[in-house]
């Protein structure tokens, strides 16, 4: 195993680090080591007290603050403004130049549930096995010492949805803050929504030209059809057994003498705040026939819907509004469906999709190790029309609004906890870099399995 | 003609797939005149790259070349002349690792060495990738065979001629080049291979190494026989050596006359081409992904070798999980001539992200980063002297952007190959009310409409090209290389 290498402290680590990596020197300025450790110490250490100064504050739910500061305290964000008066013991960060933006989030990822996708398949929990697995949860089998979370993290996405995978109902979904050292320190919400591959008639298949067209015709043969409309049934007597389960469990607690004790069921119970609409259920769909008849079902059912992937919510914009369900974007740097399709079909997506005056957001839908591609996904999408201040919500606010978390994270404001990402530039530029990165109001250094490989082997001779 | 709108017909009617560049190339025919004339872009500003940032200058092309470069300059009267203003002129970014436009499968996989096979031979110039890629900038390419053996086949550089035939593509006078691959992908073959399937040689990295030796070894030798017999070239009783198609192209390496690029991931192999190399006396001319090149840098730059990586891909399988977006400008500034490349059907179409990515990892300057998407894999094929910067007398390959092509706020306008205008935003635009109407009447057409139960549904070409979305992920994956 020629990638096993020696563990090395995060301690003698960072003294080393902060002997020779003058470029990141800065974000250690005024910093004690006791604030500083990395997700492999074991130790997450308390949150600091920090004052951020002379910064361009993007607050993005607000106006952005010209010369302000930011305080961050127990975790969270405590003041914001021009002038703000600096707790005693804050840590005073000159940020003259420099611009002070929320984390970013990415909205659906398999983030720390794969290390190496080919060829280990050892490092591989995405996909159980089985259809119908609404007991299986990300949240369980999440990674907090992957290579990812540190290489994402310095990149400025902060948080990330890690989606399970595979058959009709994939599992639940996690919300993850990334820097832990337990599933319960990375998880903000453990179990955040149920993930639902509706079924389709197939072709929607990426850049397949005429493959991808004849499949899809094909696919609308009645044999296909009764395929598609059996699995959806499954579904459907799945979710209704869920809500029976429910009443009578709720039965039986109100008075235990008056019904027989219904027998725990681990799949039906995990479906129950899904089913009654207290948890959102992401469904995993692009073409439009596929969008609207989930759209369908989710009504019918009574659930609370996401859309991800959405390449054609555009043509769904009317029914997506009417029934305010948002969409999950997921395929900005995605070939076009069809060789004849405009050869900016997905750069424009998102613009048409915010021009239709639907709910959405921007997502690399992509490995962990990709999601520090998330800002370009948002940048390129304003090369085609989003307007720039919408591109930025959509990989901040939007996300966090769509998943519920939103009273949390998405922006600068008071009491919101303090996911904060210091930069020299504008955050969705690819040549900007992150000076200074702070996770639930912890200070977090700018290294990664990149910048130690970096430092170990740049000056070799 | 008939024959091409036959097919086009044809196509329509399966997919309505290929009538957009069929259409594109029928209506471009005004825009190919431009080749012969005067274009004039004023008042841009001009990234040279290799003579710096010009700002508010023009551009004048001629008959396909750039013939000046500075301000006030006068055109003829009939020149098409481009309002430059607010906008950036960067020169045609070249990819240095491509699949685009091969048909069917890029990997000949039944032999470990397969110098013979030529990517030339499966060129499919309506590949509508290559129309997406010069939307985004790119105008020309180095296709190479796949990875799937030590010595693969031979490479061919491209012109992305968009609308023109197949034969326009090839890059005139480019060095002929070769694949190379080491490490992992030379031994899939030898993956999960199902029971009664025949094993092929190598299955180590020793192996590679072993076959890439034994191969040089018998075209040195073959070589020899070749020198001995035109020496005696005079006594008429001799009989000429038979003639060897596997070898002859690595003779041609030998004698400096083409281009190895050589696929790879881990440092130890690639010191051990770089061993072998020397040892036979021949020069790699590129490495290719190079992932660990940062620690090996040093080797990599005194054997002469250029690398061209993937910026910031990394961790896709065991050996890219050293890769670090460092890599390129670790390369850099140890003096390896670095390019990015896409490898990708994909990245290709945004290239310019990539490069500008290098600015945050490891502090590439502008023109350092603008480097390796133009000059350097210029270099690296071979092509310096014609395309990779705007200076006089190259070839008017340039795309005219809307921002700084660094940043992810802009885009390509206009892309122009000799020349001549091959992709243009706003007649793209124009055009697709049209094509959406034709699309829509093709999909009314008898033969579109869905079969009838129990009929036969019509079929496209059975090898019809997909989309290619990377050389080790995806098609090496699948039934290539079984």
């Amino acid at each position: 195993m020629r990638n096993t290498r020696p563990v090395i402290k995060a301690r003698a680590r960072l003294t080393a680090f902060a002997v020779s990596a003058a470029l990141l020197l800065t974000a250690f300025v005024n910093v004690s080591a006791q604030d500083i450790v990395g997700p492999t110490s074991g130790d997450l250490g308390a949150p600091g007290i920090y004052v951020i100064r002379n910064a361009r504050i993007v607050t993005v739910s607000g106006p952005d603050i010209e010369n302000g500061a930011l305080v961050i305290s127990g975790g969270r964000i405590t003041a914001i403004g021009a002038n703000v008066t600096a707790p005693s013991g804050a840590t005073e960060i000159d940020a003259r130049g420099l611009f002070v933006y929320p984390g970013m989030i990415d909205a659906s990822t398999n983030m720390a549930l794969v290390e190496i996708g080919s060829g280990v398949p050892g490092s591989v929990d995405t996909q159980e096995l089985g259809d119908m697995n609404p007991n299986i949860q990300a949240f369980v089998a999440l990674n907090p010492h992957s290579a990812h979370l540190e290489v994402t993290r310095v990149a400025g996405v902060t948080s990330a949805v890690a989606l399970p995978q595979g058959g009709i109902v994939s599992g639940q979904a996690a919300f993850l803050n990334l820097n832990g050292t337990t599933q319960r320190e990375l998880a903000l919400v453990p179990s955040l929504a149920l993930v639902v591959n509706y079924p389709s008639l197939g072709g929607g298949g990426g850049g397949g030209g005429f493959a991808a067209f004849l499949a899809a015709q094909q696919g609308i043969t009645p044999d296909a059809i009764t395929q598609r409309d059996r699995r959806v049934e499954e579904l459907r007597k799945l979710l209704r057994d869920a809500e029976a389960y429910g009443r009578a469990q709720d039965a039986y607690a109100r008075d235990p003498r008056a019904v027989p004790r219904p027998d725990t069921d681990l799949k039906l119970a995990a479906l129950v705040p899904y089913v009654r609409g207290e948890r959102p259920v992401i469904f995993n769909v692009n073409r439009e026939r596929d969008i609207r008849a989930a759209v369908r079902f989710a009504d019918e059912m009574k659930l609370k819907a996401i859309i991800v992937g959405g390449a054609e919510a555009a043509k769904v914009a009317s029914l997506l509004k009417e029934k305010n369900i948002p969409v999950i974007l997921d395929g900005t740097l995605n070939l076009p469906l069809r060789e004849d399709d405009a050869y900016d079909y997905f750069y424009e997506n998102a613009a048409k999709v915010q021009a239709a005056g639907v709910r959405f957001a921007i997502s690399t839908g992509d490995s962990g190790a990709h999601v520090r591609d998330l800002p370009f996904h948002a940048g390129m999408s304003t090369a085609f029309g989003l307007p720039k201040a919408e591109a930025l919500k959509a990989v901040t606010l939007y996300p966090a609004q769509i998943m519920g978390v939103a009273d949390r994270l998405g922006s600068l404001e008071v009491g919101k906890i303090a996911n904060v990402v210091v930069t020299d530039g504008d955050l969705l530029e690819a040549r900007t870099n992150v000076r200074h990165l702070f996770i639930s109001g912890r200070q977090v250094p700018l290294v990664s399995r990149h910048t130690m490989l970096y430092e170990q082997f740049k000056d070799r001779k | 003609m008939r024959r091409l709108l036959t097919l086009a017909t044809t196509f329509a009617l399966l997919g309505g797939a290929w009538v957009t560049p069929r259409a594109q190339t029928r209506r471009q025919e005004p825009a190919r005149a431009a080749q012969q004339g005067e274009v004039l872009v004023r008042n841009a500003t001009i990234l040279t790259v290799t003579r710096g940032t010009l700002q508010n200058s023009d551009l004048l092309i001629r008959n396909g070349k750039i013939t000046a470069v500075g301000q006030n300059l006068k055109a003829a009267s009939d020149a098409s002349v481009i309002d430059g203003t607010g906008k950036f002129v960067l020169p045609g970014i070249i990819d240095a690792h491509s699949h685009s436009m091969m048909d069917g499968s890029v990997n000949e996989c039944t032999n470990v060495v397969t110098s013979m096979t030529r990517t030339s031979d499966i060129l499919n110039p309506n590949d509508i990738d290559l129309y997406r890629e010069l939307a985004g900038g790119t105008t020309a390419l180095l296709l190479l065979h796949g990875s799937c053996n030590a010595i693969g086949g031979q490479s061919t550089t491209v012109k992305i001629k968009w609308g023109h035939p197949v034969e326009d593509f090839i890059f005139p006078g480019a060095p002929p080049g070769i694949k190379f691959a080491l490490g992992e992908n030379p031994k899939r073959t030898n993956f999960n291979i199902g029971a009664g399937v025949p094993r092929r040689y190598p299955a180590t990295r020793m192996g590679v190494e072993y076959t890439i030796r034994e191969a040089f070894t018998r075209a040195r030798d073959y070589k020899r026989t070749w020198d001995e017999y035109r020496a005696a070239r005079d006594n008429k009783n001799l009989i000429p050596p038979r003639r060897d198609i596997t070898l002859e192209p690595l003779v041609e390496i030998l004698e400096g006359k083409r281009l190895v690029h050589a696929h790879c991931y881990r440092a130890d192999e690639i010191l051990m081409l770089i061993g072998l190399a020397d040892e036979f006396g021949f020069k790699v001319k590129t490495f290719q992904h190079v992932l660990e090149g940062y620690k090996v840098a040093r080797e990599i730059a005194r054997h002469g070798a250029g690398a061209s990586t993937f910026a910031d891909f990394w961790g896709y399988k065991l050996e890219a999980y050293d890769a670090i977006p460092y890599n390129a400008a670790v390369m850099t500034r140890l003096g390896v001539n670095v390019s990015v490349n896409s490898d990708s059907d994909e990245r290709a179409r945004r290239l310019n992200i990539e490069a500008a990515k290098m600015m945050k990892y490891g502090g590439l300057t502008e023109e350092e980063a603008l480097k390796l998407i133009t000059w350097n894999p210029a270099w690296q094929l071979g092509i310096q002297d014609r395309v990779g910067s705007i200076e006089p007398g190259k070839d008017a390959d340039f795309a005219i952007w809307n921002g700084h092509p660094l940043s992810v706020y802009s885009r390509v306008e206009q892309t122009y190959v000799d020349g001549e205008l091959l992709f243009d935003r706003a007649q793209d635009i124009a055009r697709r009310a049209q094509l959406e109407a034709e699309r829509k009447t093709l999909e009314q057409a008898d033969a579109n409409k869905p079969p009838a139960q129990g009929a036969t549904p019509a079929r496209p070409p059975a090898a019809i090209r997909r989309a290619y979305q990377h050389d080790d992920d995806l098609a090496d994956e699948g039934e290539d290389q079984r």
